[in-house]
């Protein structure tokens, strides 16, 4: 009998307006342990801005999220930089630190969590570690600018991984790479949840990538959480709004 | 018809000098809000030390030699152009005088400073602009890093240190330009100029001219880093927060040059 899963992240009736624009208005959403959720919206449907609001990039106007049972938007900075820890974050530019090699890049994340990783007197192995389980373990000492586009999206998600999260939040992580590369991506993140156990939410608009990753996806329309189900069940939907992300 | 015309451009002009000066007044309360966090922030751990360390050794290695060559040359240039004026009342033997205390207490300064804010200041827009566009700025906080300490404290702080000692590095390369041209002109020894040079020199000429630099180097860092920070509009945004880095940093700088002279003024008449 397969046991039930703990929801690890709790979105509740999210608000969120720039300007006069809503982006959000209302959206409720469930990540449970160990889950790959994909959502799927239109560009500017607010997709990013709402995990920037999981992670407490940006702040909410109305609504809560519970990560890790801890109210985000509750808790004091040290707090959330100590959950922080939990939280992988792959930017949809890969965001690497451009005046800083790959081996400064990945030790970076690492100088503010001594007290879960405790005092790091050689960081090499931590490094290698994350570096070889994204395959770029020859990378170390290369700057940003010598790395190809799939390379720095590589780096980047060995970045998030030498924080050991429990959680990998994904903004469109296969958007500007070619077919190929959008592939080995997709194959990497699926070993990467095998190999860590993490849960995550992935944002993009690859349908490919949505149906080789998805446990379950949420399609965000109008600022709220149209439809949600499996792949298949979404794919299988009339409505012509669903439908047209799948054509 | 004509009047309604005229009433009519009198009235957009109206409305458009009022909105530039909410537009202002707006961005001068959000550099001081900026400003005060500065000073919130900069006394509270973690400190980036390491960090700042780089900073001071890449603002003030970046600008040595410009500052270098472009005090030497006004010291030069200042010289052969002053020169058949004090010949006219008979006073080239006041030039060493007159250099140092112009160079000392004004032209050292806010020339040394503009440099900076050309060099420096957008250096530093451009470099947080695009961090901030490519989401480095995010990532540093997503990691557990607060951006606002690592790259904006140590930023205004390196300048604000620099700025100084830039300064007093240019100041010593005009003079000695001066000196270069007074001994191939006259034939005047390097000691006798230089004892010219210190005697003129006073207190009050020398600390209240160090004293502004620094907040020179702290202007310098606090505009160039408030429009990276909080650069918009994608890659052209960058390229916009670099230029006004430097139109508001000179800009600041002179305001901040009269109050300085204006106050030095006051405490050494009383």
């Amino acid at each position: 009998m397969e046991t039930k899963k703990e929801p690890i992240i709790i979105i509740n009736d999210l608000h969120k307006t720039f300007g006069t624009n809503t982006v959000l208005n209302g959206f409720n959403m469930i990540l449970n342990e160990g889950e790959n959720l994909v959502v799927m919206g239109k560009s500017g449907s607010g997709k990013s801005v709402m995990i920037k609001c999981v992670i407490g990039l940006e702040t909410p106007d109305s609504g809560s999220i519970f990560v890790m049972n801890k109210e985000i938007n509750r808790l004091e900075r040290e707090v959330i930089d100590e959950l922080r820890t939990e939280i992988g974050f792959l930017f949809q530019g890969s965001a690497l630190y451009d005046s800083m090699s790959v081996r400064e890049n990945l030790e970076f994340p690492l100088r503010r969590h001594t007290k879960k990783f405790g005092k790091i007197e050689d960081t090499t192995p931590l490094v290698m570690e994350a570096l070889e389980s994204v395959g770029l373990a020859n990378a170390i000492n290369l700057m940003p600018n010598e790395l190809s586009g799939g390379m720095k999206r590589r780096i980047a998600l060995a970045r998030t991984l030498i924080l050991k999260p429990k959680i990998i939040l994904y903004d469109e992580p296969t958007t500007g790479l070619d077919p190929i590369t959008s592939k080995e991506i997709i194959l990497l993140m699926k070993s990467i949840q095998e190999k860590y156990n993490t849960s995550s939410i992935i944002i993009t608009h690859d349908v490919d990538c949505a149906k080789a990753i998805a446990n379950r996806m949420i399609l965000l329309i109008d600022g709220i959480n149209y439809i949600e189900g499996t792949f298949d069940e979404l794919n299988a939907s009339n409505d012509p709004k669903v439908q047209a992300f799948f054509k | 018809m004509i009047v309604s015309f005229r009433n009519q451009y009198q009235k957009s002009m109206i409305s458009k000098f009022i909105a530039s000066l909410k537009s202002f007044l707006i961005e001068v309360g959000e550099i001081s809000y900026f400003a005060g966090r500065f000073f919130k922030e900069f006394l509270f751990p973690p400190y980036e030390f390491k960090e700042f360390l780089r900073q001071c050794y890449y603002i003030g290695n970046r600008s040595l030699f410009l500052v270098g060559v472009t005090g030497f040359i006004i010291g030069l240039v200042f010289t052969l152009q002053s020169r058949p004026t004090l010949q006219e009342f008979g006073a080239v033997s006041w030039m060493a005088s007159m250099v140092s205390v112009s160079i000392i207490r004004e032209i050292g300064p806010i020339i040394t400073a503009l440099i900076c804010a050309g060099r420096i200041g957008s250096g530093i827009g451009a470099e947080l602009g695009s961090m901030k566009v490519t989401e480095q700025i995010d990532a540093m906080e997503v990691s557990g890093t607060n951006p606002f300490k690592y790259l904006v404290i140590t930023r205004i702080l390196a300048t604000t240190l620099m700025l100084p000692l830039l300064v007093i590095f240019g100041d010593v390369l005009a003079i000695y330009g001066s000196y270069l041209v007074e001994n191939v002109k006259d034939n005047v020894s390097f000691q006798l100029y230089f004892n010219q040079v210190f005697n003129i020199l006073e207190f009050s000429d020398i600390v209240p001219a160090t004293i502004k630099t620094f907040f020179f180097g702290f202007a310098i860092g606090l505009i160039g880093c408030y429009k990276g920070y909080y650069c918009k509009k994608g890659t052209a945004g960058v390229g916009k927060a670099a230029n006004a880095a430097v139109v508001y940093t000179s800009m600041l700088l002179f305001v901040i040059d009269f109050i300085a002279v204006f106050v030095t003024n006051i405490f050494y008449k009383m």
